[in-house]
């Protein structure tokens, strides 16, 4: 692990970019690590193109800069890649993960990304759970499996603390299976 | 024991103000203040406060609101940002020579045209001559210590002024870090209770608040203020020290980094100041002595510790998020009215950065130091950092 890992996570308004990258920073935050996240806000409408960023150290985080040199790279939208350079400043020793039913070499070409890239259906399992487009927590469970940045309790953890008073426990259940099913299903 | 908990700026300064408890909270929502009122409207619908929170059509309303209430007597508080401050310039402007001790958080934002919602300073930028003492936070810590020191200095007798405690948009009042909450009943003891002494409903001592003063006495009461106002250094340091026996460090007037032996050094602002200490560290371990000064008492300007903390310096790069147009830029303009006084000054130069909320990076800064450190310098002609075409 870097001195800084940062994570950068592309989406769409609505999809839970900006969430999922709170949830990330909590979970390392939960581990005693230091965290800093915070989203690019544009001209906010359903649908937009998202970023939004997390950076997880030992150390205290000073600079208030966006992530430019991502560690990992979360793209909850596939689509958005024909318009938005998801991997810009991603390293060969980094990795992007794509929500996406097939990782095929089309889905590596549009990335413009050489390096290691995986794919899950985080829309289909959130579809199959909850009956909604919210990628977000599948994609963190598929990036705790590649990289191991956190553990799946403390994500667990988050999930119930940020979520039961919102939508109750049913939910929140099903976000932690949601977690689960990412980890289990992500894939070269 | 503190309890440290992953929050943003906007939640940091509502942390802030439910420990503080003020009796009267009057705002009005505003991009990217919002937050905090929000935050703090829950605290006040679970019944965590004992604040009278009033709801009102506009800024100018809060701000008229909340001098009726801290007239009467009360700790009255608000919040805004940038066209909301602009609403209610015209009490703000009234509020110091009502000698009403209010303390406003406001989350910098640009000023409109054109419209944007992002950060800079041209809203604060506005209303530094208008008597209220103004502080910045580099981040979401600071703004929390911040406004409990600034509730101390503003309310003391000795003073008796209104405090902003500025941070800045999205970039630190979205952000979320972790942030200490010291102990609730430690900083209740600190903060206190606003005195009654001054308040209208005070009836054992009927008094006038706002009467009208014609060329004959008006002279005298600016003058009365700018003494209040002089002596906000010394009671800055009292209180500092207090609040520094539970936050375990100092409050200083200004944070020197790195600046002992610093051949250049940075001067700037709020969140910049973090990304430029990665600056100032990487260029260290580069071998060159650079430095940093963030200043965080703004009004009153403590010109004579700031000249005092530049004097060996060569070279001095002074970075403004906003614009003075037509004019030296608001900070380069302070550093250099501090520096006129030595024999041998350091060579300056000005520049614009971040307006608008575009980012500022370690790397830009460290362009400066390069430019500083080479000594090709106009300190008359102001440089713009990451101007396209």
């Amino acid at each position: 692990m870097n001195d800084v890992y940062e994570v950068r996570m592309h989406g769409r308004a609505g999809q839970g970019a900006k969430s999922g990258a709170q949830l990330l920073a909590e979970a390392a935050f939960l581990e005693g690590k230091y965290i800093q996240s915070f989203p690019e806000y544009g001209s906010e409408r359903r649908g937009a193109p998202t970023v939004a960023y997390t950076k997880i150290a030992e150390r205290v985080l000073r600079s208030h800069e966006p992530v430019l040199n991502p560690d990992a790279v979360l793209v909850l939208d596939f689509g958005i890649m024909r318009s938005i350079p998801v991997a810009v400043g991603l390293g060969q020793d980094g990795i992007l993960i794509v929500n996406t039913k097939v990782c095929s070499s089309e889905i590596k070409q549009l990335a413009g990304f050489d390096g290691p890239t995986y794919g899950v259906d985080a829309t289909g399992i959130s579809l199959e759970l909850l009956d909604m487009d919210t990628p977000n927590v599948p994609m963190l469970g598929a990036l705790v499996k590649l990289t191991g940045v956190v553990k799946m309790e403390s994500l667990e953890s988050v999930l119930r603390e940020y979520f039961l008073s919102k939508i109750g426990a049913e939910k929140v259940q099903k976000n932690v299976t949601m977690l689960h099913r990412g980890f289990d299903e992500v894939s070269a | 024991m503190g309890v440290k908990k992953a929050i943003t700026g906007a939640q940091a300064a509502a942390e802030a103000m439910r420990q503080i408890n003020p009796d009267v909270v009057v705002a009005y929502p505003i991009t990217p203040q919002t937050p905090i009122v929000e935050h703090f409207a829950t605290y006040v619908a679970n019944g965590i406060v004992d604040t009278e929170m009033v709801p009102v059509e506009s800024e100018h309303s809060a701000m008229s609101a909340a001098v009726g209430a801290e007239a009467a007597g009360a700790r009255a508080m608000s919040a805004t940002s940038s066209q909301g401050l602009a609403l209610m310039w015209e009490i703000v402007a009234a509020t110091p020579g009502l000698r009403l001790p209010i303390v406003m958080p406001l989350v910098n934002r640009t000023i409109s045209a054109p419209l944007n919602i992002h950060g800079d300073h041209s809203d604060v930028m506005g209303v530094t001559t208008l008597g209220w003492i103004q502080i910045f936070s580099e981040n979401a810590q600071e703004v929390y210590e911040n406004l409990l020191l600034a509730i101390r200095v503003a309310e003391d007798e000795r003073i008796q002024l209104p405090a902003m405690v500025n941070q800045d948009g999205f970039i630190t009042s979205h952000a979320i870090e972790p942030v200490e909450i010291y102990d609730d009943d430690k900083v209740r003891a600190f903060v206190g209770t606003r005195s009654m002494e001054r308040g209208l409903l005070n009836v054992a001592h009927p008094r006038t608040i706002g009467a009208m003063a014609l060329p004959d006495y008006l002279l005298e009461v600016k003058r009365a203020q700018e003494e209040a106002m002089s002596r906000v250094f010394e009671v800055y340091h009292s209180v500092a020290k207090e609040l520094s026996a539970i936050t375990g460090h100092e409050h200083p007037l200004f944070e020197a980094y790195r600046l002992d032996d610093a051949e250049a050094a940075v001067v700037v602002l709020n969140s910049a100041a973090g990304t430029a200490k990665v600056a100032v560290d990487a260029m260290r371990d580069r071998g060159m002595r650079v430095g940093l000064l963030k200043p965080i008492l703004f009004r009153p300007f403590p010109y004579a510790e700031i000249r005092d903390a530049l004097k060996n310096v060569s070279a001095i790069g002074v970075l403004d998020r906003s614009m003075d147009f037509g004019a030296y830029a608001p900070v380069y303009s302070e550093l250099r009215n501090s520096l006129f006084e030595l024999d041998k000054r350091p060579k300056l130069q000005s520049y614009v950065f971040g307006l608008g909320g575009r980012d500022i990076l370690r790397g830009d800064i460290e362009v400066v130091f390069d430019e500083l450190l080479s000594g090709s310098l106009d300190p008359e002609r102001q440089r713009y950092i990451g101007l396209r075409g």
